[in-house]
């Protein structure tokens, strides 16, 4: 069944890129950090705040900030000043609905050059930023409970590794390649060179959850610049083409639904796919960043994205499919669990990612065999929406 | 240097603050809001909550897709149309998934650990289930709770005693195994 009335007929490149520290703690505002990366993109793609026609900014919850309608407050960091101005928020899918609600904005026509930009905050919110979470549970059945963040991740892993009899040495992998990968890039938080036995001796959380597989508290922006066809052929040598983007939102009665598989992930990557052209996702995407907010996120997304079995993905990842020198590499920047979570950003940093390993510029970072395409991929809300883009050389 | 031999090759802006520089809070402003919300329940809420109340587990029957589901809603969000047959399931279910709890929301220890879970309420459709906690369980470790919870293990529902009831959700306290399934 098609997902898409037509494969819309104007094509959107990314033609620059930036990022700012991710750090635990910034001294600099919510405004500074998206500055420092909206004016880095717009000085890679080599253009002005006013050749900018205009602006998508992405952020999750005003609850972080204590800022209601954050996304106006953020105007003067995002560069929109005077410019028609959308926020993007579907909770940690923000970061590459960023881009799907650019793209939108340039495919439909309306304009040429469109900044994006995602910026997260998080350290504000004391005693613990996981308290601005505490309101997204159902006010009258579910918050009477009790219930905190870390139990829909942990019901969700162990229903996970229930339906496929997966092992947490299974999961713990993934935190090991990611923090490993983050060595290799400037911007990144918790980095390490770790064993699965010291992630499996890190205290428990929330079991299955141990610390080390849950990505860290961060403060840090992204940026690209989104051009149509003949502004991007101007602009650069190497634009990075916007293939397909796809977004699906599931139910949120999220207990009458199976946790195992993330069949909205499947629906926004099907979507994607169809208007890329994809019809063998395994073969023809090269290099893909899927969310890895929590360790087993990662296998959980690559199963949805049909980059992997259904409960295959650990057995991929044991045999370093998904590594950065492996058939698929998967994360290569270090993802959410090592270059860390600035919520929205870190949705944007991986599309970021995927412009410099796509245009072979990445490099300690960069994979091997010329990847002419790679997959974007954040999810969020209530364990509700995945939001796909597929990216390539041409 | 990473940012040498990475992109974006030039220097990243930032300014990291430490634990030490941020409890001092030289350059940071603190505010505690109060806000109270009261908030209505609705109509199929409101019902299922008094059914709670008077020891009894509610779920809704659509007509056109046949799905039972709980918690109940006043229409299916697939079809989109009235979900009014009512049905009073059993108080019993299966546990479709658990997790160990060792922690608050901000992130202080808990000596006895919480027990969440999503519980399949039987004479639903497969799958359908809902938040809540498992208990009547001894220890206090990862081991010992895993030996008596698992995935797919039949649970009932332990009620606060009907005097104490308030009809919410926390009338139920807790979903305790059970080694023998009652026969349907």
């Amino acid at each position: 069944m098609s997902l898409i009335k037509r494969k819309p007929q104007r094509r959107v490149a990314i033609v620059g890129a930036g990022l700012s520290l991710f750090m635990r703690r910034a001294l600099d505002t919510g405004k500074e950090l998206s500055y420092y990366a909206a004016s880095q993109a717009l000085d890679a793609a080599g253009v002005r705040r006013k050749d900018i026609q205009a602006v998508v900014m992405a952020t999750a919850p005003d609850a972080f900030d204590g800022v209601h309608m954050k996304g106006e407050w953020l105007l003067d960091g995002a560069g929109g000043v005077g410019k028609p101005y959308l926020r993007a928020y579907v909770g940690g899918g923000s970061g590459v609905f960023s881009i799907i609600s650019g793209w939108m904005m340039v495919a439909s026509g309306l304009f040429d050059l469109v900044l994006v930009v995602a910026e997260e905050k998080m350290s504000s919110c004391q005693p613990h930023p996981q308290g601005a979470f505490l309101t997204i549970f159902d006010h009258i059945i579910e918050r009477p409970l009790g219930p905190n963040l870390l139990w829909i991740f942990s019901l969700e892993q162990q229903r996970y590794m229930a339906a496929y009899g997966i092992q947490n040495e299974d999961i713990a992998l993934v935190s090991v390649k990611n923090k490993h990968n983050a060595l290799a890039h400037p911007a990144a938080q918790v980095a390490a060179q770790l064993t699965v036995k010291d992630v499996l001796d890190s205290e428990v959380v929330a079991w299955p959850v141990h610390r080390l597989m849950v990505s860290p508290i961060s403060d840090g922006a992204a940026a690209v610049v989104l051009a149509s066809e003949h502004v991007a052929q101007r602009l650069a040598d190497h634009p990075i083409w916007i293939q397909g983007v796809g977004w699906c939102l599931d139910t949120s009665y999220w207990g009458n639904r199976d946790l195992a598989y993330p069949r909205y992930v499947e629906q926004a990557a099907r979507m994607a796919y169809e208007m890329a052209g994809i019809t063998e996702p395994r073969r023809q995407i090269h290099v893909a960043e899927p969310y890895d907010p929590f360790a087993y996120k990662e296998l959980h997304h690559l199963e949805g994205l049909q980059l992997a079995d259904r409960g295959k993905a650990p057995d991929d990842l044991a045999r370093g499919r998904f590594d950065r020198g492996g058939e698929l590499p998967s994360c290569p920047s270090g993802g959410l669990m090592g270059v860390g979570n600035p919520i929205a950003a870190a949705g944007l940093m991986k599309i970021c990612e995927l412009f410099w390993q796509l245009r072979g510029e990445a490099g300690t970072r960069q994979v091997a065999g010329n990847p002419e395409r790679g997959l974007a991929q954040a999810w969020g809300d209530l364990m509700q929406v995945g939001t796909v883009a597929v990216l390539g050389v041409r | 240097m990473a940012e040498r031999q990475a992109p974006p090759y030039v220097t990243l802006r930032g300014h990291p603050l430490t634990d030490d520089e941020f409890r001092e809070r030289e350059a940071s402003t603190a505010w505690t809001p109060r806000l109270e919300y009261a908030w209505d329940a609705g109509t199929a809420i409101s019902r299922f909550l008094e059914g709670l109340r008077q020891g009894a587990i509610y779920g809704v029957r659509c007509r056109q897709c046949g799905r039972t589901v709980t918690p109940p809603r006043a229409f299916c969000e697939l079809d989109f149309k009235p979900m009014d047959e009512w049905v009073k399931l059993s108080e019993t279910g299966t546990i479709n998934t658990f997790s160990i709890c060792y922690v608050t929301w901000d992130m202080k220890p808990l000596r006895v650990p919480q027990i969440p879970a999503v519980i399949e309420i039987d004479g639903t459709s497969p799958r359908v289930g809902f938040l809540h906690l498992v208990g009547g369980v001894r220890g206090r470790t990862v081991d010992e709770i895993r030996r008596q919870v698992r995935v797919g293990m039949p649970v009932r529902a332990v009620w606060k005693p009907p005097a104490k009831r308030e009809g919410a959700i926390t009338d139920i306290l807790y979903f305790a195994p059970v080694r023998k399934r009652a026969p349907r």
